[in-house]
């Protein structure tokens, strides 16, 4: 749905060019939610700006939905845009015009009749749930309705891909939480491609699919948020998960300290109890956390076997068994 | 004073009128997309121009500097070919609307600046034209002050009327300068101030409730 390929951004800032993004390359499958995730001034804002060109890479290609977004002349690229959505971080609502007004804007942009515009207008505030305040001004309403006013908006002409430029970072966690759920189900009801920014890690895991990690410009990785979350090494599971305080597990002979990550039907049943049963050993949590992951939920546990040394063994190889992947860690 | 001279104040006051509202609509149709070019033309604008954003800043700034009585002067030859003569409220018209095109811009300009540029982006996100962007997004957003600056533009010419009358235009500031300085009659001198005030006020007041009425909803 979209692909970058070694897309570079500089700025004159002075007498200097500044790398705001240096040769990224990514891949955003058709359906699926794709977060890049970094902090503030990583280039993020610059990366989902050059998708629909609203910054021109100075060196790169640009794909969306199979077309060379840097090959299209004027009219070519308005055509490309009105069939991508964009939301942002402060709404960027017109003041002017009111909930419904702003919906219809870029239908009218689009050169739909009225009576379409009509029909239209009402059936993405119904999808909002903010039917009732089709004639209220942005001014008359609260942080998370505005941004649903935006999704409405960016949905309008039925786009394939939405951008998403921190659509989040400015509202409470509770409502946070709701404008989540709205993409999710979005997402999932209308097959919509999502191309999000955050820096915010609970974004990532609760709506992505597959995520980047950016830092000054340049990726660091990328892969299914699961894969890489549950890989201690990546930089995502750096991000996500503080590291075990292992200094406060001394050295104790025929106990083996094991970490494990645990991920959808596993963190529910009852994995440990099965293989302390089976194979005679004693299974002590030691740390860990659960939460939940695009839903699912996912625990990563550091816990101290302990028994005979080839039960031990046994026991380590029936969780690998299960697909599982126990990483021994050493004592300090 | 005498029904006569009321007469002449009636007559004075209504070639104001026809010299300020005449001026009023022109110099919106030129300024509006004058300060249209200064805004969008500018290095990292809408439609960036640089060169022709510079070039017509500085006409924009030397229409500014200099003194409208001296502009009258210097375009008698244009107001001569536009109005056919350089005498009479037509003619006077002519500097009226060479002198307040520039500084009309600088109010548009300034007004259609205080736009936030996320919604010019988000329009332009959504596959706008640059007309679009123009007539339905940044006019539109910035409708409270343009009429502000509107209300300014239309005193500024009741202003300069009086000026351009004086010298042999008609309106209140012909008629004060012949009775009320050269006969010195106080009283018509008087009426022309009171007729002046008393539209400058209406205008101001015009100006602040429409735009209020905007903001009210927009901000
Ligand atoms: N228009 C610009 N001119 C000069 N430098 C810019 C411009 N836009 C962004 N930058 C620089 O590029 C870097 C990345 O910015 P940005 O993409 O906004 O980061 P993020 O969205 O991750 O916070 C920053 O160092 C910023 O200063
Ligand atoms: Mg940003």
């Amino acid at each position: 749905m979209v692909e970058l390929h070694e897309v570079s951004k500089l700025y004159r800032q002075g007498d200097r060019d500044v790398a705001a993004l240096r040769e990224v390359s990514l891949r955003v499958a058709p359906g699926e939610v794709f977060g890049v995730l970094g902090q503030s001034g990583a280039g993020k804002s610059t990366l989902i700006r050059c998708v629909n060109l609203l910054e021109r890479p100075t060196s790169g290609t640009v794909r969306v939905d199979g077309k060379d977004m840097l090959s299209l002349d004027d009219r070519q690229l308005r055509e490309a845009r009105q069939g991508i959505g964009m939301i942002f971080q402060h709404f960027n609502l017109f003041a002017s015009r009111t909930v419904e007004g702003n919906v219809a804007y870029p239908l009218e942009v689009a050169g739909w009749s009225r009576t379409l515009i009509r029909e239209r207008v009402a059936e993405l505030l119904a999808l909002v749930g903010l039917s009732d305040r089709s004639k209220a001004y942005p001014s008359q309403l609260s942080g998370g309705q505005k941004q649903r006013v935006g999704i409405a908006r960016a949905l309008a002409p039925r786009p394939r891909l939405l951008l998403s430029d921190e659509a989040t970072s400015a509202l409470d966690p509770e409502t946070t939480r709701s404008v989540l759920d709205l993409l999710r189900d979005i997402n999932r009801k209308l097959g919509l491609t999502i191309l999000l920014i955050t820096h915010q890690m609970d974004v990532v895991k609760e709506l992505c699919d597959s995520v980047a990690v950016l830092e000054r410009g340049q990726l660091l990785e990328q892969g299914k948020v699961l894969d890489l979350l549950s890989r201690p090494g990546t930089r995502l599971h750096g991000l996500c998960y503080a590291p075990f305080a292992m200094r406060e597990w001394p050295a104790n002979p025929g106990r083996r300290l094991v970490e494990l990550f645990l991920v959808g039907a596993h963190a529910t049943r009852p994995v440990l109890t099965t293989m302390a049963r089976r194979f005679d050993v004693d299974a002590n949590l030691m740390e860990g956390t659960l939460d939940r992951v695009g839903g699912a939920p996912v625990g990563r546990l550091l816990f101290e076997l302990t028994g005979e040394p080839e039960a031990v063994s046994r026991a380590l190889d029936f969780l690998r068994e299960q697909g599982l992947s126990p990483e021994e860690r050493a004592h300090v | 004073m005498s029904s006569e001279l009321l007469n002449s104040l009636w007559v004075a006051t209504g070639e104001t009128l026809y010299m300020t509202s005449v001026a009023a609509v022109l110099v919106l149709l030129a300024g509006l997309p004058l300060g249209v070019l200064l805004a969008i033309a500018d290095e990292g604008g809408l439609w960036p121009r640089p060169a022709l954003h510079r070039a017509v800043g500085v006409l924009v700034n030397v229409g500014r500097s200099v003194p409208f009585i001296i502009l009258m002067v210097a375009i008698v030859p244009l107001t001569r070919l536009l109005a056919g003569t350089t005498i009479g409220t037509t003619a006077a018209i002519v500097p009226l609307v060479v002198a307040a095109i520039p500084f009309m811009g600088r109010v548009v300009e300034q007004a259609l600046r205080e736009v936030d540029s996320g919604k010019i982006e988000a329009a332009v996100a959504m596959g706008s034209t640059h007309a679009q962007v123009i007539l339905r997004v940044l006019i539109p957003e910035a409708r409270a002050s343009l009429i502000r600056g509107l209300a300014l533009m239309i005193i500024s010419l009741l202003g300069y009327s009086a000026m351009a009358g004086a010298v042999g235009g008609g309106g209140l500031g012909d008629l004060a300068v012949k009775y009320g300085y050269m006969r010195f009659r106080t009283d018509v001198m008087l009426g022309c101030l009171v007729v002046l005030l008393v539209l400058v006020q209406l205008v101001q007041w015009l100006g602040d409730r429409l735009a209020a009425r905007f903001e009210r909803t927009s901000s």
